[in-house]
């Protein structure tokens, strides 16, 4: 706890909340209306490594979602560094996903055709932050750091499943979101690549200040991040 | 490149042999509208241009379009005349002279005055009806072609014989007469002359070379009992496509009806204009047809594509974007089809420009007139690239509106 109280903005500064949840709600409509997630409320601060559990179909993967603008509430809202999103446009929650929120999925979702440094480079360049050659070196230099210098140039699909996650990982981070949202980013990988995985969101929050939003199913490994949520029936629980 | 271009084009690619086969679509559909409406074209411009050339851009003729006002009703506006009868002894052009030197300075072309008037041919016991028009021959060379569609003797040959007489060679072939013979004239005045055929003229149009004969000024107002009187003022333009203009222009300064040459063509103007809309809708259904071949590929592309575009949106990516990226696979495929299709629609023309007829009808063909316009290319085109807008644009628009939660959840 100390790591992230660390980077957390002192007590009584103005920094809103990174991410902040009010009565989240949502209901899927239907003839029999599914509530996947009911009256959530939520403050996620920088610098948080905060694991997300629950029994399968508790709503873990749908609050997620919610919290990273994939999805829209019924009621409530999702706040962004204090500004409320729901009454964003859709190109302007686009646009908080892709410099504020970066996605890790439990299966990989890279692009086929693309290189494992062209797919890193792809939030680069939508968002056009940087020269083209400047990109490239960013993508490559991440690539390193998650230990994948030699597969830069290689399809996805002559990578293994760890290594593809964490070709994810690095597409997340490409730029330079202050939030990861990642659901079950270890569940599809072994025990091997899954510790390797989550040694890396370990340092995202440790050394780089970044908040992590984890989905898992992996209560050894929850225990081991900084705050736990647990989600029963929709609704957050005492663990 | 554009990171939308991209993505767009590794679709394609990955629908390689699909994608060919839509490109194919269209480069055939643009090609063979290309080639189709330079043959169309070409062909309606060949026949135009042989009917121009045969006759004068713009005829003035004696008749007014609205007749005359009375000269009291003219100047007064408090006179009407009511039931004032014209007087209808003096046909033709009056004061051809001052006419004439009213139009001489900004008529951009030549004219020629000229009497016609029926008249019947009688040789070895058969009639002919034919038009016979009296000219100044020198004038009439200036305003006409016929001295080219000469097949016995000389126009000019006429300036020379004041008994002579040049008629079509399907005139000629009906009475079965012959360069030298001397026909009786006669007209419904009643005045009878015999003249000499002294030449013969073929101009491709039936109508003409079946039923028309010249003879000089003077001779026909002889035959026609009008000294001094002519009734046709034929104009030739620089420019036939003036003709419209100018025929207005002579009609304001003279009084006199000026036809130009598209008027006194109207229901064929409007056979070729009814010709071109069935050759543009023809056009507009094989690039409709090509045009399902782009949406096929492309919602396909879009299917099998669900869980990228899913994973777009999650990177931050908007509708637009995703949007975008569909419309620009159907536009990358329409534009390569027209590219392609432009290229073959020219060489079809070429080839099609190169084969010969021997085809005998009433304007002879030796080969296929293709005329070659930037214009059909551009139709071609816009129209193909149009239907693929369409085509990539319906499908694009569904994939912006899949909902990427139900895909990742769906793929986990
Ligand atoms: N499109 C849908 N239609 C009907 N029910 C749905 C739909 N999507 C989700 N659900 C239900 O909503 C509940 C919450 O789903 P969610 O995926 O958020 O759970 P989860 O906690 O992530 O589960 P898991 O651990 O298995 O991934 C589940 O009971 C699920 O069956
Ligand atoms: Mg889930």
């Amino acid at each position: 706890m100390s790591l992230s109280a660390q980077t957390r903005p002192p007590a009584g500064a103005a920094a809103p909340p990174l991410i902040e949840a009010r009565g989240l709600t949502r209901i899927l409509p239907g003839l029999v209306p599914v509530t996947l997630v009911r009256d959530i409320d939520l403050t996620i601060g920088a610098g948080e490594f905060v694991a997300i559990t629950g029994p399968s179909g508790s709503g873990k993967s749908s609050l997620l979602y919610l919290l990273g603008l994939l999805d829209a509430p019924t009621r409530g809202e999702v706040l962004i560094n204090g500004h409320p999103t729901h009454l964003h446009s859709e190109t302007r929650r686009a646009r908080e996903r892709l410099s504020t929120l970066g996605f890790v999925f439990q299966f990989h979702f890279l692009l086929p055709e693309f290189s494992v440094a062209e797919n890193v480079m792809i939030p680069m360049r939508k968002l056009k932050r940087l020269g083209t050659r400047d990109m490239r070196a960013r993508a490559v230099r991440m690539l390193g750091e998650l230990g994948l210098e030699e597969h830069v140039d290689k399809l996805p699909i002559q990578l293994s499943g760890g290594q593809r996650q964490r070709v994810a990982v690095a597409r997340a981070l490409a730029n330079d979101p202050p939030a990861i949202l990642a659901d079950e980013p270890t569940g599809s990988l072994d025990s091997k690549s899954s510790e390797q995985v989550f040694q890396i969101l370990r340092k995202l929050v440790d050394d780089h200040g970044k908040t992590v939003i984890a989905v898992t199913h992996d209560l050894e490994m929850a225990a081991r991040m900084d705050r736990r949520l647990h989600l029963v029936d929709g609704m957050l629980a005492d663990p | 490149m554009p990171l939308i271009l991209s993505i767009a084009l590794t679709h394609v690619g990955g629908r390689f042999r699909q994608s060919i086969v839509s490109v194919l679509g269209v480069m055939l559909g643009v090609g063979f509208s290309i080639a189709m409406a330079a043959l169309m074209e070409g062909s309606q411009r060949d026949f135009v241009a042989t009917l121009v050339d045969a006759i004068p851009h713009v005829e003035v003729s004696d008749d007014r379009r609205d007749p005359a006002p009375p000269p009291a009703a003219a100047r007064f506006d408090a006179v009407n005349v009511i039931g004032a009868r014209p007087d209808d002894d003096t046909r033709g052009l009056r004061n051809p002279v001052r006419i004439k030197a009213m139009l001489e300075n900004w008529l951009p072309g030549g004219m020629a005055a000229s009497l016609s008037g029926q008249a019947v041919l009688r040789y070895g016991g058969k009639d002919v009806a034919v038009a016979l028009t009296g000219v100044d021959p020198a004038a009439h060379l200036r305003v006409s072609t016929i001295g080219e569609d000469m097949r016995a003797g000389a126009f000019m040959d006429l300036a020379a014989d004041l008994n002579g007489l040049i008629i079509g060679d399907g005139v000629a072939d009906k009475i079965g007469a012959n360069v030298g013979d001397t026909l009786a004239v006669s007209t419904s005045s009643g005045a009878v002359r015999r003249l000499k055929v002294i030449g013969l003229f073929h101009t491709g149009v039936t109508q003409a070379d079946d039923a028309t004969g010249y003879t000089v000024l003077k001779t026909a107002q002889v035959l026609f009992s009008r000294p001094n009187a002519i009734n046709r003022l034929s104009i030739r333009l620089k420019d036939v496509n003036s003709a419209r203009a100018v025929a207005q222009r002579v009609e304001r300064m003279t009084g006199y009806r000026a036809t130009s040459w598209q008027e006194a063509n109207e229901s064929l103007m409007e056979v070729l204009m009814v010709r071109n809309i069935i050759m543009y809708t023809v056009v507009g259904a094989i690039l409709l047809v090509a045009g399902f071949g782009i949406f096929t590929i492309v919602s396909t592309i879009v299917h099998e594509k669900a869980r990228d575009i899913a994973i777009l949106k999650s990177l931050g990516f908007d509708q637009a974007d995703i949007r975008r990226i569909f419309l620009m696979e159907g536009l990358f495929i329409g534009i390569v089809g027209s590219v392609l299709g432009s290229v073959l629609g020219y060489g079809l023309s070429v080839f099609l420009g190169s084969l010969a007829f021997e085809v005998k009808t009433n304007v002879e063909l030796t080969s296929l007139p293709i005329y070659y316009s930037a214009w059909h290319y551009a139709i071609a085109c816009g129209f193909a690239l149009f239907s693929a807008g369409i085509a990539g644009y319906l499908p694009a628009r569904r994939a912006a509106q899949l909902n990427p939660v139900d895909i990742i959840r769906g793929a986990s």
